[in-house]
């Protein structure tokens, strides 16, 4: 039983591909800029999107998340209004939609009553950062009734343990945090990437890691595609999110993934 | 349901960055409270450093004064740095210490947490750096300056309400960035497992003696412990002890600000619901939309959203009960101890006052009330005065 997620990296591992995933912040600075942010990433490569959903305690962000939160809540953004939001612009199109929310508007909507809504909206994956998976099992039950994807995080601190634990909950991907760090932070690569990549892979069976925190050029979204099954890129994108030539960008990151496709060659045609 | 939890209040709602940072401090923790060269250490800093313990005061004056009740105040106010902070900020130090950490880095409101960190740093040679809120920081720049004497960098936290819940948003991103070397010390009984376990072990001294004071004093129990509640360490540190004492009543005060009705309060037992913020599952402000709500109270250090897990649970199994006490009943407190007492206790300790100016009156003469006077009101008479409308520059 395939989920758009899952799908899409099927997909992209016949390709030999990464999956190009763009995080943009719902409501910064408005709706209807939200979704015209999602066609053009669209039409530009990206195979995932990433919606934040504006909270007024975002810990795991950096400064330029934080700052868009601030903008989508003064909006009067919230997660109800994101949910519709998707639903809207589920009529005409397909790509994957990922949110990206702290635990407790979740709770506050109700467990049941959101992964109800989210699912009838169109939301196929959920990405939350301070809910980590042994705190998840009601979240998790819920929402893989509705078949939505809990996608966990892991960083270069957890220890194998974790590790194991983070890639067995996840389902649709798994998550790594290139750095010990909020969103936006430099990237580093090293063989401790390689490692944790690699260790998250053969726990979970084969899910799909990308990473994410950090990317923020070409040359780097090839680098981390030559590893990881997905590039995550949000800071560098929702920093540009007002930019006339955010197009560019967008296909300069592509681009810089796709490169790596020859790089990856056969190393995990058997995964 | 595991030891993260009090009932359903607590857990560990933190990215998975922090997780193994919280398990070594869990492992640390459990290890060093059970090992002698520790506890010997820990005794020693309290009693030489702190000035432990603190005197139990029966205010003669006040007593006389509300007519009902025996009140004493347990003189938290008269610990090293003027309020019960230094007895986590030693304790925490002194583990970071052991654990082998550089840095310790905490968040402070009013100031007090933050002064108490420094001076825990520099006595165990730890580098130190305190997030303020960029507002907080003008109200107290006096304790900004304590700070930077002790060797503390403090940093400015320019987002958000600019005030003690960003300032903890901030020290969560440090520690999210620098889980090797450093230490978070944060400053209440609030936050992931394992500190509010932790924080109220290391301030359940306060209720440890206060039992053995009344009981050479008086021959008995209380009958009423009264504690003013922001994230709830000075509370739980008095009420520890006595909770298997069944008889003795507790009663938490919490910020009504401007009164509950304004929607300007930190009252959270009386306008809060179940919600989770910086790590843990407790009472919290916040919007339909589960967005954190701004409070406001006169005194910093009960100016907070939340309120630490193991007072949920004490509420909810009605073995505590809470109360709030508004701005103006506060400053007839802070006035009345002053003045009756020579004692001018925190904003935070004057709300305890407010409660128990309502609660024993109503008492039997023959009854004991026990306040904890968590911390002295110095840092607050700039502002009380701007308040009274007293020039004091």
């Amino acid at each position: 039983m395939g989920t758009r997620i899952s799908d899409t990296f099927d997909r992209l591992r016949a390709e030999g591909r990464s999956a190009f995933i763009t995080y943009i912040m719902a409501g910064a600075p408005s709706l209807k800029r939200t979704g015209e942010l999602v066609t053009l990433l669209e039409e530009n490569g990206a195979d995932i999107i990433e919606l934040g959903v504006p909270f007024t305690d975002p810990m795991a962000d950096g400064p330029v998340i934080q700052r868009a939160a601030e903008v989508g809540i003064k909006k009067g953004v919230t997660l109800r209004s994101v949910l519709a939001f998707v639903k809207k612009i589920r009529k005409h199109t397909e790509i994957p939609i990922v949110l990206m929310t702290y635990y407790n508007p979740v709770l506050k909507y109700g467990l049941k009553a959101f992964a109800r809504d989210a699912a009838k909206a169109g939301v196929d994956g959920m990405i939350i950062p301070d809910l980590p998976p042994h705190e998840a099992d009601e979240f998790k039950a819920e929402a893989d009734k509705k078949n939505i994807d809990t996608i966990f995080l892991f960083a270069p601190t957890s220890t194998e343990e974790r590790v194991k634990l983070v890639a067995k909950r996840s389902s649709g991907f798994i998550y790594y945090v290139s750095i010990a760090g909020i969103t936006g932070s430099k990237l580093t690569m090293d063989q401790t990437t390689v490692r944790m990549i690699s260790s998250a892979r053969r726990h979970g069976g084969g899910k799909p890691v990308a990473l994410g925190f950090g990317v923020s050029t070409p040359k780097e979204a090839e680098s981390v595609a030559a590893l990881a099954d997905g590039v995550i890129v949000g800071s560098a994108i929702v920093k540009r999110a007002q930019d006339a030539d955010l197009d560019k960008f967008v296909r300069s990151l592509k681009r810089g993934i796709d490169r790596a496709r020859a790089k990856r060659g056969h190393r995990r045609s058997k995964a | 349901m595991s030891n993260r939890y009090f009932g359903k209040y607590g857990g560990q709602f933190v990215p998975e960055t922090l997780m193994p940072a919280l398990e070594e401090l869990e492992r640390a923790y459990e290890k060093a409270k059970r090992d002698k060269t520790f506890k010997a250490k820990l005794k020693v800093l309290q009693k030489d450093f702190i000035g432990r313990p603190t005197p139990l005061y029966f205010a003669e004056k006040l007593t006389k004064h509300l007519g009902g009740a025996k009140i004493y105040l347990k003189r938290e106010d008269m610990a090293h740095t003027g309020a019960h902070k230094i007895n986590n900020a030693v304790g925490q130090s002194l583990l970071a210490a052991r654990m082998g950490k550089k840095r310790v880095i905490a968040e402070t409101g009013a100031g007090q947490h933050g002064v108490a960190t420094a001076t825990g740093a520099a006595l165990l040679d730890l580098e130190c750096e305190i997030y303020m809120g960029t507002d907080d920081m003008k109200r107290q720049a006096l304790n900004v300056f304590r700070m930077r004497l002790l060797g503390a960098k403090v940093t400015e936290v320019d987002i958000g309400s600019r005030t003690l819940k960003d300032a903890i948003n901030e020290a969560l991103r440090d520690w999210t960035a620098s889980v090797r070397d450093t230490h978070y010390l944060l400053g209440t009984a609030f936050g992931p497992h394992p500190f509010p376990t932790m924080v109220r072990d290391f301030q359940s001294v306060i209720g440890r003696e206060a039992r053995a004071q009344i009981l050479r004093a008086e021959g008995r129990l209380p009958d009423c412990l009264i504690a003013c509640v922001g994230g709830g360490s000075n509370a739980i540190g008095l009420w520890h002890r006595f909770l298997k004492d069944k008889k003795v009543r507790m009663v938490g005060v919490e910020a009504g600000g401007k009164g509950i009705r304004s929607g300007e309060h930190a009252a959270r037992f009386a306008g809060g619901s179940l919600g989770v913020l910086q790590g843990t599952k407790s009472f919290l402000l916040q919007d339909a939309d589960g967005n954190v709500l701004g409070t406001h109270s006169v005194s910093a250090g009960l100016d907070y959203a939340s309120v630490g897990p193991e007072h949920a649970y004490l509420r909810d199994t009605g073995r505590a009960e809470y109360t709030y006490a508004t701005d103006k009943e506060a400053l007839k407190g802070f006035e009345l101890l002053t003045k009756l007492e020579g004692i001018m206790p925190a904003l935070e300790s004057a709300h305890a006052i407010a409660g128990a100016m309502k609660i024993a009156p109503k008492m039997k003469k023959s009854q004991i009330v026990i306040i904890n006077l968590s911390g002295r009101g110095d840092k607050d008479v700039q502002h009380v005065a701007a308040i009274m409308g007293e020039g004091v520059c």
